[in-house]
C-alpha cells in the first residue's frame, strides 16, 4: 500500500486569501494547519490566468503553448497526456469531483463528454477519462449540464434560481450589479448552505472515497468552484464578514488620479479595460465599466470572497475527517492550490485577463506530505515542515503526484516535482517560472509572455491588435510589490530588462505542432 | 468579447469530388449523419427544426440549396438568436479534391462561437463518414 493523494483546487483564488500567507480576512486554520506541518510556496505560479489552459497545465504538466489549450473555449483533447492516467496505470484509483472544465461550457448539443456525462451517470465511457474512472462536476452555480445542476434540478428546483445568473439574455456574463453595494457579479443568496456547492463538492468526494477499498491506493481531485465571481455564497453565512469593516486591499489605489496613473504607466490595453472599451476575457462582463469601481463594492467583493474561501476550508476540514475515520490519515498527501488568482480590487479591477500581475500570478498552493513519510522507520522521501521562497508552477503537480507514488515522471511532463526546501530548491534548478497568454477572437488577439526570476517579473507583448511588439512590463517584486512601477522603459534598467528577455525567450517551452481551435466562449 | 455579433469559418479539404461531399451537406435531412449531437431533424418545406442531444429544439429556415452552385444557406430562428446565418459552400479544386467552408454569422456573437465550433467538428467527421482522406 502506497501514499494515497487528495487534491484539493479551488477556482481564482488569491495568495493573499488564506491566514497562512498573511490573510486577515478569511479564517483558513485547515489549510494553515496543513501548511503548518508541510510545505508553504511562497511564489507558486500557473502558467496561464484562466481555466481551461492552466487546468490543462495542471493534468498534463505541461505548458500551455505545449498542451495547445491557448485560451478558455479550446477544449482539451480527449488524448492529451494525463497524470491521472499514469497514476490509474500504476494501480491508483481515481476521481474528480467538481470543476473539471477541459472542455468547453456552451455545448447545446453536448459533444463534449464532460457534460454528456452528467446525463449518463459517473463513470465516463471506456471506463475512464483523462485517466478518470469517476467524474462527478459542478461549476459557479444552478446553470449547464453538470451533475451538481442536474441534482439540484431533480433534488432541489427550488434552489435553481437562488444563485446569480451569470450570463445575461445577450450570452454574455452578467453586468448585472447587486448587494449592498450595487458591485458586479454580487448576489444574496438564500440557498440552504447545505446544498451550495462548495458542500456538494466536499460531500460528493465523501462518498467517492467511501466507495475505495480500506487498502488501495488513490488519486482524488476535489475541485471546488469558489471563490471564483460569481459572489453569492449563502446568505446565512454572509455574516461572518461584514463588508464594512473589510480594509481596501493594498493594491487598491483609491484617490483616482494616482490610479490612473499607474495604469497609464502600463501598456495601453490595461486603460482600455478600465475605461470599458476592450474586454479581451470573455468571463469579464463586457457591459460594466470597471472605473465605475467603488471603494465600497471593493470591499464587498472582498468580503463575499472570503466568506465563500471559509466555506471551502470547513469543507476540506469534513473530507480530513472523513479520510482519518477510514483509517488513511497517515497515507494520504495533501496538496492545496488554485488553478488562477483574482484582480479583487488591484488597479480598480475585478476579475481577471491578460494582465501578468500578482493579483493573477500569485498562488496558493500547500503540500503536506503523508505523516507516514515522516514517522516511518526509513525516512526516504521524508518532508520537514518549510517555506519555499524560490519560484514553482503549477506545471510541477504532475510530477510531484509521480513522485508521490514512486513513480518516475513521463519525459512529456515538463515540470519537477516540488522543492520541499529551499535547499532543494536551489539544488535542483527552480529559479524562474513562465506564464503565458494568447487570446484571439473576433479580430481581437493579445499575446503576452511572462516569467518570474529572482525579484523581477517581465512581461513582453507580441503584436497584436492593441499592441505592435515593443510594449513590456517589468517590476521589481522587492522594491514594489503591488507591481505599480512599470521599469521596462527605465534606461537605468535596461542592461537587466535585455537580460531577462533573453532569459524568457530561452526557456519557453516547446510549442505544440498542430494548433488547436477555439470552439466556445468559455 | 465586445462584438455582439460574430463571423467565423472553418474548412475542410477532402480527397473527394464536391458531388460527393455536397450528397450529405447538401440534402437537409442528413443533419444527423455528421453533424454530432444532433439527435433528428424535420423538414417542412423551408422549415428544418433539429433536436439537440440536450433537448434543445432549434427551429431554422432553409434559405439556399443550389445544386449547381453547391450552397447551403440556413437561418436558426430559435429566440436566443438575434440573427443568424451559415452557409456551407463546397468547393471544387480540380484536381479530384474538394474545399468545404462552414461560414457562421450571428448575434450575439457568442452563438457564432458555439454553432461554428460545432460544424468544425462536423466537418471533421466527414472524411470518415465518406471514407475519403482528409488533406491537411
Amino acid at each position: 500500500m502506497g501514499r494515497k493523494i487528495l487534491f484539493v483546487t479551488t477556482d481564482q483564488q488569491r495568495y493573499d486569501t488564506l491566514a497562512c500567507n498573511g490573510g486577515t480576512l478569511s479564517r483558513t486554520p485547515i489549510i494553515d494547519s496543513l501548511a503548518a506541518e508541510g510545505v508553504r510556496y511562497d511564489r507558486a505560479h500557473p502558467q496561464s490566468v484562466v481555466c481551461m489552459p492552466s487546468r490543462s497545465t495542471i493534468v498534463t504538466g505541461q505548458h500551455p503553448s505545449t498542451h495547445g489549450v491557448f485560451m478558455n473555449g479550446v477544449p482539451l483533447p480527449g488524448d492529451a497526456p494525463s497524470v491521472a492516467e499514469v497514476l490509474r496505470l500504476a494501480g491508483y484509483r481515481t476521481a474528480l469531483v467538481g470543476k473539471a472544465h477541459f472542455e468547453p461550457y456552451f455545448d447545446p448539443f453536448l459533444r463534449f463528454e464532460e457534460n454528456l456525462l452528467s446525463t449518463e451517470g459517473t463513470t465516463p465511457h471506456g471506463g475512464h477519462r483523462r485517466g478518470f474512472e469517476h467524474l462527478e462536476t459542478a461549476a459557479h452555480g444552478a446553470m449547464g449540464p453538470l451533475h451538481y445542476c442536474q441534482w439540484l434540478l431533480k433534488e432541489h428546483p427550488e434552489a435553481l434560481g437562488m444563485y446569480c445568473r451569470a450570463i445575461d439574455d445577450s450570452l454574455q456574463v452578467s453586468a448585472a450589479v447587486g448587494g449592498d453595494t450595487g458591485a458586479p457579479q454580487v448576489k444574496v443568496n438564500p440557498i440552504d448552505r447545505g446544498i451550495y456547492h462548495t458542500d456538494w463538492v466536499a460531500d460528493r468526494t465523501i462518498a467517492w472515497l467511501d466507495s475505495v477499498d480500506a487498502d488501495e491506493d488513490w488519486f482524488c481531485w476535489m475541485s471546488f468552484p469558489d471563490p471564483h465571481h460569481p459572489w453569492d455564497p449563502p446568505e446565512s453565512e454572509v455574516g461572518r464578514v461584514d463588508w464594512r469593516e473589510v480594509p481596501l486591499p493594498a493594491g487598491y489605489t483609491e484617490d483616482r488620479g494616482r490610479r490612473e496613473a499607474i495604469i497609464d504607466a502600463k501598456p495601453r490595453h490595461w486603460r482600455a479595460w478600465y475605461d470599458g472599451t476592450l474586454v479581451s476575457n470573455y468571463e469579464a462582463p463586457a457591459d460594466w465599466v470597471p472605473a465605475t469601481l467603488t471603494a465600497d463594492q471593493v470591499r464587498e467583493v472582498n468580503a463575499r470572497n472570503a466568506v465563500e474561501v471559509e466555506l471551502i476550508d470547513e469543507a476540506l476540514g469534513r473530507v480530513l475527517a472523513r479520510v482519518a475515520e477510514r483509517g488513511w490519515a497517515d497515507d494520504v498527501d495533501v496538496v492545496f492550490t488554485t488553478d488562477h488568482g483574482e484582480l479583487q480590487g488591484d488597479f480598480g479591477l475585478l476579475f481577471k485577463g491578460p494582465y501578468h500581475v500578482d493579483g493573477l500570478m500569485r498562488l496558493p498552493l500547500v503540500w503536506r506530505p503523508a505523516p507516514s513519510s515522516r514517522n516511518g522507520a526509513s525516512r526516504d522521501g521524508a518532508v520537514d515542515p518549510a517555506v519555499v521562497h524560490r519560484p514553482v508552477g503549477l506545471v510541477d503537480l504532475a510530477p510531484t503526484f509521480c513522485a508521490i507514488a514512486g513513480i518516475e515522471p513521463p519525459e512529456w511532463m515538463q515540470g519537477k516535482p516540488l522543492p520541499v526546501d529551499d535547499a532543494d530548491a536551489e539544488a535542483r534548478g527552480f529559479d524562474k517560472v513562465l506564464t503565458e497568454w494568447d487570446s484571439e477572437l473576433f479580430g481581437t488577439d493579445v499575446h503576452l509572455r511572462t516569467m518570474m526570476r529572482d525579484r523581477w517579473v517581465v512581461t513582453v507583448y507580441q503584436p497584436g491588435t492593441s499592441h505592435d511588439g515593443t510594449e513590456g512590463e517589468l517590476y521589481d517584486l522587492v522594491e514594489d510589490p503591488l507591481q505599480q512601477v512599470n521599469l521596462w522603459e527605465d534606461p537605468a534598467a535596461r542592461a537587466l530588462r535585455d537580460d531577462l528577455v533573453a532569459d524568457l525567450w530561452d526557456a519557453q517551452p516547446e510549442v505544440r505542432a498542430d494548433r488547436l481551435v477555439l470552439e466556445a466562449p468559455v | 468579447m465586445t462584438a455582439r455579433r460574430g463571423s467565423m469559418r472553418h474548412t475542410v479539404r477532402l480527397a473527394c469530388p464536391p458531388d460527393t461531399v455536397w450528397d450529405v451537406v447538401g440534402a437537409a435531412e442528413r443533419l444527423p449523419e455528421w453533424w454530432e449531437g444532433v439527435e433528428s431533424v424535420v423538414v417542412e418545406g423551408d422549415s428544418r427544426t433539429i433536436q439537440t442531444r440536450s433537448g434543445l429544439p432549434m427551429p431554422e429556415r432553409l434559405l439556399t440549396i443550389d445544386d449547381n452552385l453547391r450552397r447551403f444557406q440556413y437561418r436558426i430562428t430559435a429566440p436566443l438568436f438575434v440573427e443568424h446565418l451559415s452557409t456551407i459552400d463546397v468547393h471544387d479544386l480540380h484536381d479530384g479534391t474538394s474545399l468545404t467552408v462552414y461560414s457562421v454569422d450571428a448575434e450575439p456573437a457568442v452563438l457564432a462561437l458555439v454553432i461554428s465550433g460545432a460544424a468544425r467538428a462536423a466537418l471533421l467527421r466527414l472524411p470518415e463518414l465518406l471514407g475519403v482522406d482528409r488533406i491537411p
